[in-house]
């Protein structure tokens, strides 16, 4: 039989029991979309937070007051016993291995004029804060020298946030701003970074250190940032770090992390998210695989009186399996189909809203998988049919 | 005598369940020539049935020889059969048997199809055919859109696409009116009129008394 006949035959057919063809192709098209969509969501978290953390470098380290279980209260907070001076020492001991940027953060509301910008991130630190994180520099303008950040000078270096919001027509350089009560000038404009899972991080202001402890009346800093100079002595600035430290805290008081294990740490965890998200909406294809067969069972008992005609008249048996198989190839191809197209426009708008990348793997996977669906479910289905006895099938009522 | 086209010997068939074997077939000879128009009369569980399955390739017989149109037909399997079904045999059956959602022309087309006929061939003869049979204007038409007896001229239609030496009709007018049924004969006596060999199965005796010649069978055997 001509293939041109068997689709015509197959599209016919399916077109007959719209309802039912749409209902079972339904199916399919869910079981698609969901493959597409999760595995967006699971790549682009990937993507994001890999992106994310190699922006801050990836020869960085942190160090964090607590540990991951150690000296939390019971509700929850972190009893923060890091200093500034914990920064220094390090410093000195890794004066040629490492940078080192101690980081106090708050958030403030900001002024200017008529015009304010709430929920600020104040970030104090010191000079060399900018040549440690690495998409932390600043685009225009200066950054504080090392002594204006040890004497608190009323300096600031504003977010690309800021600058749009504050100074939307202005050069803001020299300009003077109120954080909370004091007042500080203008000296640099920071490059834009964008948003991590909706938080702004040009919404920001970098100041001294000693001008953030002042300000917001604080001696304990949030953060310490380490880079090493070379790649390959991360391990042994991660060690180093962990030994200046030890010598006035205790091992519960600070984790010390570096980007290359975080980002390691997270692929991990992010692969096997995506790996089971995929695995689940498998599960919801497998379904609609099995709504499939069912409709083709049902579509070969009811049609077993034209079986047995279209036998009488010359059908071989391969010419029955093929017509029955191609119909269910169609079915789930046509789910496949759509739910590839709506997967990939549930992907876009999801990427706009939050975070998702679509993976040509989980394009291609999902389409072979419908065919695959089609040609293992609708298998069954036409064998029964190819095999009917013409004589059998003619007498069926 | 003409040229057998259809030439049954010792023909047997049985059938088994469980542990009780039927023998529903005891011992057919037949010989029909090529342009006769038999008619195969018994009741109903006289083994009729089952023998228009065996003439027609849809069934074989447990013993017996079958030669249709010189081929010996058991040495064939199910797909060489349907082949040789297609090219040899045209049904038309008592239900007509026509695909409710195709149109006429479309249902006639069908055994061409599966022969591997080329579309614009087998439409122009199909249209040929349905000409043949008066149903040229309705060829558009579904089944559902025609009378009885055009039906069954659609399913006679069917019957010539693959121009076929025997047509074997069962009961073709057990499910129409006296007239569309007198319809009918007259299409068959003209087609044997042409050379065709009609084999007719019908248990109405005014129906058999219109063939050539009347075959009767009981409990399995020729009389």
């Amino acid at each position: 039989m001509e293939t041109q006949e068997l689709f015509k035959l197959a599209y016919k057919s399916l077109i007959a029991n719209k309802l039912r063809s749409f209902l079972t192709t339904l199916g399919i098209i869910i079981g698609v979309f969901a493959i597409i969509m999760l595995v967006s969501v699971g790549t682009g978290l990937q993507t994001y937070i890999t992106n994310q953390i190699q922006g801050f470098g990836s020869n960085l380290i942190f160090v964090i007051p607590g540990s991951g279980t150690g000296s939390r209260t019971p509700g929850g907070v972190v009893v923060n016993k890091l200093l500034a001076q914990d920064a220094t020492n390090i410093e000195n001991k890794l004066r040629n291995y490492a940078q080192v940027a101690p980081v106090v953060q708050q958030v403030s509301t900001v002024k200017y004029k008529s015009k304010s910008e709430k929920s600020t991130s104040i970030l104090g630190t010191t000079a060399n804060y900018t040549e440690t994180v690495k998409n932390a520099t600043v685009e225009r303008g200066t950054s504080f020298s090392v002594s204006q950040a040890k004497a608190g000078a009323p300096l600031a270096i504003i977010g690309s946030t800021i600058k749009a919001d504050l100074f939307p027509d202005t050069n803001p350089i020299g300009k003077r701003i109120f954080i909370g009560n004091n007042v500080y000038t203008i000296i640099g404009i920071l490059k834009k970074r964008g948003a991590i899972f909706g938080i702004d991080q040009d919404k920001v202001i970098v100041i001294p250190i000693a001008a953030a402890k002042k300000q917001f009346g604080v001696t304990q800093i949030n953060a310490i940032y380490v880079a090493a100079n070379r790649d390959s002595q991360i391990r042994f600035v991660e060690t180093q770090i962990k030994k200046v430290l030890l010598k006035r805290l205790s091992e519960d008081d600070f984790t010390v992390q570096s980007a290359e294990s975080s980002l390691e740490i997270v692929s991990n965890i992010t692969n096997v998210l995506t790996i089971a998200l995929a695995g689940i909406a498998a599960i919801s294809l497998l379904v609609g695989g099995i709504g499939v067969a069912n409709i083709m069972l049902v579509s070969v008992t009811e049609r077993t009186r034209e079986i047995g005609l279209r036998k009488a008249l010359g059908a071989k048996r391969s010419d029955i399996l093929k017509q029955f198989l191609l119909e269910a190839i169609m079915l789930s191809l046509t789910g496949g189909i759509i739910g590839i197209a709506f997967g990939l426009t549930g992907s876009f708008i999801l990427a706009k809203l939050l975070v998702s990348s679509v993976t040509p793997w989980s394009i291609v996977l999902a389409f072979t998988f419908s065919i695959l669906i089609g040609v293992i479910f609708g298998m069954a289905p036409a064998i029964r049919a190819s095999k009917l006895s013409p004589i059998e099938a003619l007498r069926y009522e | 005598m003409k040229q057998p086209v259809i030439k049954l010997t010792n023909i047997k068939k049985e059938y088994v369940t469980g542990k009780v074997t039927t023998e529903v077939l005891k011992g057919v000879t037949l010989t029909v020539a090529k342009g006769d128009f038999i008619a195969i009369t018994g009741r109903s569980g006289s083994g009729k049935s089952t023998l228009m399955n065996i003439i027609g390739l849809l069934d074989t017989p447990t013993t017996g020889e079958y030669i249709l149109n010189n081929i010996a037909v058991e040495s064939f399997d199910e797909d060489e059969l349907s082949d040789i079904r297609s090219s040899q045999i045209g049904f038309v059956f008592q239900s007509f048997n026509l695909l409710p959602r195709s149109t006429a022309l479309e249902n006639v087309v069908l055994p061409s199809i599966y022969a591997g006929v080329k579309k614009k061939e087998r439409e122009e003869r199909a249209i040929q055919i349905l000409t043949k049979v008066g149903l040229v204007e309705l060829i558009n038409n579904r089944p559902n859109q025609l009378s009885g007896g055009q039906q069954q001229r659609v399913a006679i239609a069917r019957a010539l696409m693959n121009n076929p030496e025997v047509i074997l009709a069962d009961e073709p007018t057990g499910n129409l009116d006296t007239a569309s049924g007198n319809d009918i004969m007259n299409i068959l006596k003209d087609l044997n009129k042409q050379g065709k060999t009609i084999v007719l199965i019908t248990h109405e005796l005014d129906i058999a008394k219109q063939a050539k010649r009347i075959i009767k069978i009981a409990d399995g055997m020729i009389f």
